[in-house]
């Protein structure tokens, strides 16, 4: 299948590991992935600050890479969130009926990466191997906007040598909400020291999540305690093959970030 | 209403009631984080209420259905709301009731305490309501000499601790026995000075000192859960008896009630008796429905009284976004399973509304300007329109008031914010390939923000308070993706 990489302008400027190892992965399982050039931001950023008339031009922008594709996928369940939820309203709001409708179109062809991979391509042992204790935090958007539910831990269940725990309240947010981070710093902190906390609690070494923002927020404070607890993509955990990761440590992916 | 229409509704007139703050919230909220006691109080509290609603929640084999049918209810009433009000109007005056119509606070005050006055008492007593919280009566009654009495216990536990609710349901959330104990010893009359602590000598006091009040207060003031346009049928829902007792006992009662709370029909009532007390205190069933028409003759109160209040409701119904925060039942499951509601509490959002429905109720009650802060006070994690027993749609809302914020403070400044200005910046940028790759390029230049970021400036320095930057890969995606 051919299979074009929104790649998002968070993990293509920050976190380019998620976004490689999205395209290893769908490479491994035999698929072709392109990237249209011309795709910068979605304009969640904008819409959720209050700056939609400001994100027309990037919903615009976004329409007009995506529309020549029949399947897109995104290593972000927000971004994606965005373009299912958002971006057709935005145009609405602006007047322009035709892009709304390109939006709504290119919106169903658009899949967070879990979401592509169990129910589009009908698979959850990928064949990866990631020897270690891991505990997964399912990001606000991806839970309750997309409604992905199991789908990234079955996933995970699949791969070898993966000790997987249960997150605490796992449902909570972590406490990012893009400018709310910025915005409401000492609000935003106080939601991730409990986020820390559970995390600290599992024993895990690696907290995983399928959004690179919120795994930003959470590694920048895990960071900032020096817990020697990493965060690590979905997309990275699922990439890695016994080739790949062997009993080595990764290289210590980036946390923390700084959002506009 | 006496005045003439001449275009948009008016919001709620400033001055009066408790819809505004001091500070904006991220203020009040770092005084609030910083209180062990109440993010104890609160973590506690909300936890245990989460739990219970989401057990009998989890009885209910149609609760899709039923939330389906309530938002379906509600839009309803809300299309054809001034028709529903003159039923409403017209079946309470045929049953013995008077009906009086108050655009705002001011007014609605103005005519409660009119309507004591002329009772001769000094004395009401008051069924827990957010509307006459949000339009400050008590204080209204106090300036002309009537005392107000608070019958829940909640609402009494704050009344006589000075202190504001901080919660829709359970307005003293962040108070502990403790705490409760020692406002019962400073300031309830006649209260034994050996009260301790333990919650049934606690509700058992102020039973004894309520008891007193019940029997001798001859004028009651309520709010309403739900109107019954077709019947003229009021109805309060409660857990203590304190309102039977007010809607029972006294000779005058006087319902002030938002115009949202109206609903077309009887068998409308199915529908929210279900949905409310699972939602909301997560009960089967509440333990006392009292429902009333007019006037029953030799039964009750004989001279009934609806106030029906307006204070920037018809002003919220005309914005196609926002209405549905008229559908809102007063539950508090958005509070309860709030994120931020919860390590700040409720006072840190100024208005008697809090959590996730006051920050989208409060801003368009008043004027957006008057809330600002407020849309922005939610990391729009969707926990709230989840929990919505009648699917209101609150991070949508909210995301559509920062936009009406952005446009209001252009206007009204002539000038584009700070903000505005990078914000557009970030759009063009990024509209523009060869500047937007750049601008990656110069995303590396963060290495010199100091370790980690701490040297960073504000507004962005808000984000070092506890995280870590991130160092910038030496390569991004796309440039990875032209060589390989």
């Amino acid at each position: 299948m051919r299979i074009a990489l929104f790649v998002t302008c968070l993990a293509d400027t920050l976190f380019p590991e998620a976004a490689k190892a999205t395209v290893r992965l769908l490479e491994r399982l035999g698929h072709e992935v392109v990237f249209p050039q011309d795709q910068t931001c979605c304009g969640q950023m904008h819409i959720n600050t209050g700056y939609p008339g400001e994100a027309l031009r990037l919903v615009r922008r976004h329409v007009r890479a995506f529309a020549p594709y029949d399947v897109v996928v995104a290593p972000s369940g927000s971004c994606v969130g965005s373009v299912r939820h958002q971006h057709a309203l935005v145009a609405r709001r602006a007047g322009d009926e035709r892009l709304a409708s390109q939006a709504e179109e290119v919106a169903r062809r658009t899949y967070e990466l879990s979401e592509l991979l169990v129910d589009v391509l009908g698979v959850t042992d990928l064949g990866a191997y990631y020897p270690h204790r891991v505990t997964y935090h399912p990001t606000c958007h991806s839970l309750r906007m997309l409604r992905v539910g199991d789908r990234p831990l079955r996933l995970l269940r699949a791969v070898r040598g993966l000790d997987l725990v249960t997150l605490p309240q796992a449902e909570q947010c972590c406490g990012f909400g893009g400018t709310f981070a910025v915005k409401n710093a000492d609000t935003s902190t106080a939601m991730l020291a409990d986020k820390m906390r559970h995390v600290l609690a599992t024993g895990a070494d690696v907290c995983t999540a399928g959004d690179a923002s919120c795994l930003m927020h959470i590694g920048g404070g895990l960071s900032r305690l020096r817990t020697g607890v990493r965060t690590v993509h979905l997309a990275e955990i699922l990439a890695s093959t016994e080739a790949t990761a062997g009993p080595i440590e990764q290289p210590q992916p980036r946390t923390g970030g700084v959002p506009l | 209403m006496t005045r003439t229409f001449l275009g948009m509704p008016a919001t709620a007139p400033r001055g009066v009631g408790h819809l505004r703050g001091d500070e904006p919230f991220p203020v009040a909220a770092r005084r609030s984080l910083a209180d062990a006691q109440l993010r104890r109080n609160l973590g506690h509290a909300t936890g245990t209420i989460r739990a219970k609603s989401a057990a009998v929640i989890g009885e209910v084999p149609d609760w899709e259905e039923l939330r389906e049918a309530g938002r379906a209810i509600k839009a309803d009433t809300m299309a054809r709301l001034p028709e529903l009000l003159q039923q409403l109007e017209t079946a309470v005056t045929a049953a013995g009731g008077t009906v009086h119509w108050a655009a705002d606070a001011v007014e609605a005050n103005r005519i409660v305490t009119d309507l004591v006055t002329a009772t001769g008492s000094d004395r009401v007593m008051k069924v827990k309501s957010m509307a006459t919280q949000e339009i400050g009566l008590n204080e209204a009654l106090e300036a002309a000499g009537i005392e107000p009495v608070e019958t829940d216990l909640a609402e009494l536990i704050v009344q006589l601790g000075r202190d504001k609710p901080s919660h829709i349901l359970v307005p003293a959330i962040h108070r502990n026995r403790a705490e409760i104990r020692e406002i019962f010893l400073r300031e309830m009359p006649g209260v034994d000075p050996a009260l301790t602590d333990e919650p049934a000598v606690l509700a058992a006091a102020a039973r004894r000192h309520l008891r007193r009040t019940f029997l001798s207060t001859r004028v009651a003031i309520s709010g309403a859960n739900f109107a019954v346009a077709e019947t003229g049928t009021l109805a309060v829902v409660e857990s203590e008896g304190n309102g039977r007792m007010c809607l029972t006992l006294p000779d005058t009662l006087i319902t002030v009630m938002g115009i949202e709370k109206v609903i077309p029909t009887w068998a409308d009532l199915e529908v929210f008796l279900q949905l409310l007390p699972r939602a909301s205190t997560g009960e089967r069933m509440n333990p006392y429905t009292s429902m009333w028409t007019g006037v029953t003759p030799h039964d009750g109160p004989q001279d009934f009284h609806l106030v029906l209040l307006d204070n920037g409701r018809s002003a919220m119904l005309a914005d196609e976004v926002g209405r549905q925060a008229l559908h809102c039942i007063r539950c508090s499951a958005c509070l309860n399973v709030c994120p931020v509601y919860e390590r700040t509490g409720g006072h840190a959002y100024g208005s008697v509304y809090p959590g996730p429905i006051g920050a989208v109720l409060s801003p368009q009650l008043t004027g957006v300007e008057d809330n600002a802060s407020l849309p922005y006070a939610s990391s729009l994690c969707g926990a709230c329109f989840d929990a919505c027993p009648v699917k209101i749609d609150i991070p949508s809302i909210l995301v559509h008031l920062r936009a009406e914020h952005v446009t209001a403070y252009r206007n009204e400044h002539r000038l584009p914010s700070a903000e505005a200005v990078t914000m557009a910046a970030a759009a063009y940028t990024m509209d523009h390939l060869p500047l937007y790759e750049a601008a990656q390029r110069r995303s590396r230049l963060t290495r010199f923000a100091g370790r980690h970021g701490r040297g960073l400036p504000p507004p962005l320095s808000g984000w070092t308070v506890g995280r870590d930057l991130p160092q910038p890969p030496p390569q991004t995606f796309r440039e990875w993706w032209v060589q390989r």
